[in-house]
């Protein structure tokens, strides 16, 4: 029973759960803004109608998508002080700055100018309008900056001083906060993937509708719309990721040595990369594995002779840097997350590559249940996406924050364990319904397909744009 | 001046934009079963918010975000302390702003209905909590050495508190209603300002009591004239309502709850988080605030930026100026 109370562990379960199912939400408002906005200015500049339905077409989806984005939001900063106030007094004064940056700076303009989008079709003129969309779009891409430069402190903790006295981190330095090594790193990686997972979804929508050989005129442009960004991105995520996982070993060793499961440290040759390991349920020895010398050695330094250090090794010394404890996270979610991540991520670049080449000069794919293959690009995009967050979070463990605070001693004092379980059973049944919800509309959308433009009122000359009135 | 005395203003600052904008919301919100005669009706309501009700959101976003960066002990001891109102407040909010998109995605009545009484539900949970929150912010709870409170979810519903809650949910009420006569034309705009009259009256019973209770008990000088600009306030834009000066109206009562959650944050001064139980356990602009390097930055951004979202703000509002009528809903209610 006081297991099941313990508001640690609820805590942590209801974070991880309203964390995740907002970032279902995040890539696509990040993504769609900038498609929307690129078809728009496509219209604006050409007059072409395909382009105009495309618009509105992705618009809908983003709008329907965007709304949940924002309400779930709130959740996750309203929870910083409702499950973890100690967390909140020790880090407020370097961790809010960004958080309030991100307000001030972004969120403001981001929903203002997305409210002028959806409901000034027929009130601005065209450029204003097309304007307005581009500012959003720019919004949600500063706003994941700044909470990526909050998370990076988490990560890899600079530009900061302990106050010994009011017994917390202090911020002395907010350049150094905002070109933090990880975020550097880590913004790129985060907003290529989501325009990956956004790819993911025009391909998905595409293939869908080109297999029942329908609306062939904005959907062919639209899948090789969403094609290419798959390729780009994905390149880009991989290059990115390349350079945090640099940082990563650089800044949290132990991450890397939970990613790859490295017990020992291991130097060359033995610094192989395991893509699949069975082993026995506490991971320290291994039944079988397939393995590739050298590469997990060329991935941490870059060279073949490198050496990784290995959990055993980290471990001894965080007990002499921190005191006596266990500072190694738990080891099948790190390995297998950031497994998943990398094959998922390249299955769908896999498949968008297979696409270009199948409708190179505007052919069709030989065989048709190819696009039923393609329509899994959005989920396993997604699902990439998920388990890249689940792995870097979940490697960052016991620490909240990284050599400055564990997890275990940020969680509220003042909570009991009840109060947690009544909002983490809240949280869940409303998500859950929602979710549902969510996902028909969105698929409700889809299938029906873009439309042709609405005509203007012959009276007033008003646009009836019935799409973005509520 | 003391930047910690600046942050105090700024932080109220931004609560008096977010109940003067979003309290209008919760009022059109709860408002739907009394204007909302039929779907077409409904529709005009929700569309007189539809382009600004996220942008109003927001400011409790950025004033969660002011409070967590500028008083961190303040934001962990209310936000923890608090834990199961935020929690419904929280849940309402998610409930009201989804349903404003989903609602209009099918066309079945039970559909809408269902999504209108979330939008009811969804509007009025946050109006009554806020203020209940409020009230006991100023009241002052229970709270140990380390700034935790230690109360239960019932002494946060006490006589005063409870007061304070029916005060926020009558004022955004009447707000609302008086933001569709503002906003609207025709048949509805009439019942708006008929159902203002009747809903101003109560209003300013409860506020006055409540800004009253709030004098007496907690009060300073300042706050006391703040609470009577707030009444006068409210009672000027009743008789504004009454001679159909509209505009006058809306303006009158958005600084009536401008000057009462002024009132509010005057009567906390210079304490952010009073404790009931032991005043060497109360939280200060000075034991609550975060250093002066932070609130510096802090306060370069805010200065320079705040004019320039109000200004971007006000440019929306302009551009959507027009009454909403129910011309402007097309004729399908389904697309």
């Amino acid at each position: 029973m006081n297991e099941l109370l313990d508001p640690l562990i609820l805590s942590r379960w209801q974070f991880g759960l309203t964390t995740i199912y907002h970032f279902l939400f995040v890539p696509l408002t990040i993504g769609l803004a900038v498609t929307v906005a690129i078809f728009q200015t496509a219209w604006v500049r050409t007059d072409k109608e395909k382009y105009l339905q495309l618009t509105r077409f992705f618009g809908k989806i983003f709008l329907i998508n965007f709304a949940m984005g924002v309400v779930t939001g709130i959740v996750q900063e309203f929870q910083f002080g409702m499950n973890w106030s100690d967390y909140s007094r020790f880090v407020g004064d370097v961790f809010g700055a960004p958080l309030a940056l991100e307000g001030l700076l972004a969120f403001f303009l981001e929903a203002t100018f997305i409210g002028l989008w959806i409901f000034g079709w027929d009130r601005l003129p065209k450029k204003l309008h097309l304007a307005s969309i581009w500012i959003a779009a720019l919004g949600s891409v500063l706003s994941a900056y700044f909470i990526i430069a909050a998370n990076a402190f988490m990560q890899n903790p600079v530009g900061f001083r302990i106050n010994e006295v009011k017994g917390r981190a202090e911020l002395t330095d907010i350049w150094a906060l905002l070109t933090n090594k990880v975020a550097l790193a880590a913004f790129p990686h985060t907003i290529f993937a989501c325009f990956m997972v956004t790819a993911g979804l025009i391909i998905a929508a595409a293939a869908w509708h080109l297999y029942r050989n329908q609306h062939l005129e904005t959907m062919r442009p639209a899948l090789k719309f969403g094609l290419w960004m798959m390729v780009i991105a994905g390149g880009l995520t991989v290059l990115t990721g390349d350079q945090l996982g640099l940082a990563m070993v650089e800044t949290q060793p132990m991450k890397m040595a939970a990613a790859e499961a490295l017990y020992n440290t291991s130097t060359g040759a033995a610094a192989s990369f395991s893509i699949f390991t069975l082993g026995t349920p506490d991971g320290t020895s291994e039944l079988f594995s397939i393995r590739i010398p050298y590469l997990l050695s060329f991935l941490s330094t870059h060279t073949f002779d490198g050496t990784v250090e290995g959990i055993n090794d980290l471990q001894a010394q965080y007990v002499q840097a921190y005191g006596p404890g266990d500072y190694t996270p738990t080891v099948w979610i790190t390995y297998w997350a950031f497994r998943w991540m990398i094959a998922l991520g390249m299955l769908h670049v896999l498949i968008a590559v297979a696409g270009l080449w199948l409708t190179r000069k505007g052919r069709d794919p030989k065989w048709r249940w190819m696009w039923r293959v393609a329509v899994w690009a959005f989920p396993l995009s997604l699902g990439a996406m998920i388990v890249g967050w689940i792995f870097t979070e979940m490697g960052r463990q016991p620490w909240i924050v990284f050599s400055l605070l564990k997890t275990s001693d940020a969680v509220s004092p003042g909570i009991s364990g009840l109060d947690v379980l009544i909002s983490l059973i809240a949280f869940t049944a409303v998500y859950g319904t929602l979710a549902v919800v969510e996902f028909r509309l969105i698929k409700k959308a889809i299938q029906k397909g873009p439309e042709a433009a609405p005509e203007p009122d012959p009276e007033t000359g008003e646009l009836q744009h019935a799409a973005t009135v509520y | 001046m003391d930047l910690t005395i600046l942050w105090f203003c700024i932080v109220g600052f931004l609560f008096v934009g977010y109940f003067v904008l979003d309290g209008f919301d919760f009022g059109v919100g709860m408002s739907l079963p009394f204007l909302g005669k039929d779907d077409t009706d409904r529709r005009v309501l929700i569309n007189t918010i539809g382009p600004v009700w996220d942008l109003n959101e927001t400011w409790v976003i950025v004033a969660g975000a002011a409070l967590f960066a500028a008083f961190p002990e303040w934001y962990a001891t209310l936000f923890s302390g608090f834990y199961l109102p935020l929690l419904l407040i929280l849940i309402a909010l998610i409930l009201r702003g989804v349903s404003f998109e989903y609602r209009h995605q099918r066309p079945e009545k039970a559909w809408k209905a269902r999504f209108d009484r979330m939008i009811v539900v969804g509007s009025a949970v946050p109006a009554f909590l806020w203020g209940v929150a409020f009230a006991n912010i100023v009241q002052g709870v229970a709270l140990d050495a380390n700034h935790d409170y230690t109360g239960s979810v019932f002494d946060l519903l006490n006589p005063y508190a409870l007061l304070g809650g029916a005060t926020t949910l009558l004022l955004f009420f009447t707000h609302g209603v008086v933001f569709v006569s503002l906003k609207t034309d025709g048949d509805i705009r009439a019942r708006a300002r008929t159902l203002a009259t009747r809903s101003g009256a109560v209003t300013i019973v409860v506020a006055a009591a409540f800004l009253v209770w709030t004098t007496l008990a907690y009060g300073s000088l300042l706050s006391a004239v703040f609470a009577l600009v707030a009444a006068l306030a409210l009672v000027v834009s009743f008789l504004a309502n009454l001679r159909g000066r509209e505009g006058a109206a809306f303006a009158l009562m958005a600084g009536t709850i401008g000057f009462a959650v002024l009132s509010l944050f005057a009567s906390l001064f210079p304490d952010v988080m009073p404790a009931s139980n032991d005043a060497a356990n109360s939280l200060t602009i000075e034991n609550a605030s975060s250093s002066a390097y932070t609130l510096q930055i802090m306060s370069w951004v805010a200065l320079i930026f705040l004019p320039l979202i109000l200004a971007y703000q006000g440019f929306t509002y302009w551009i959507f100026r027009k009454r909403v009528t129910r011309a402007h809903i097309p004729v399908e209610a389904a697309h």
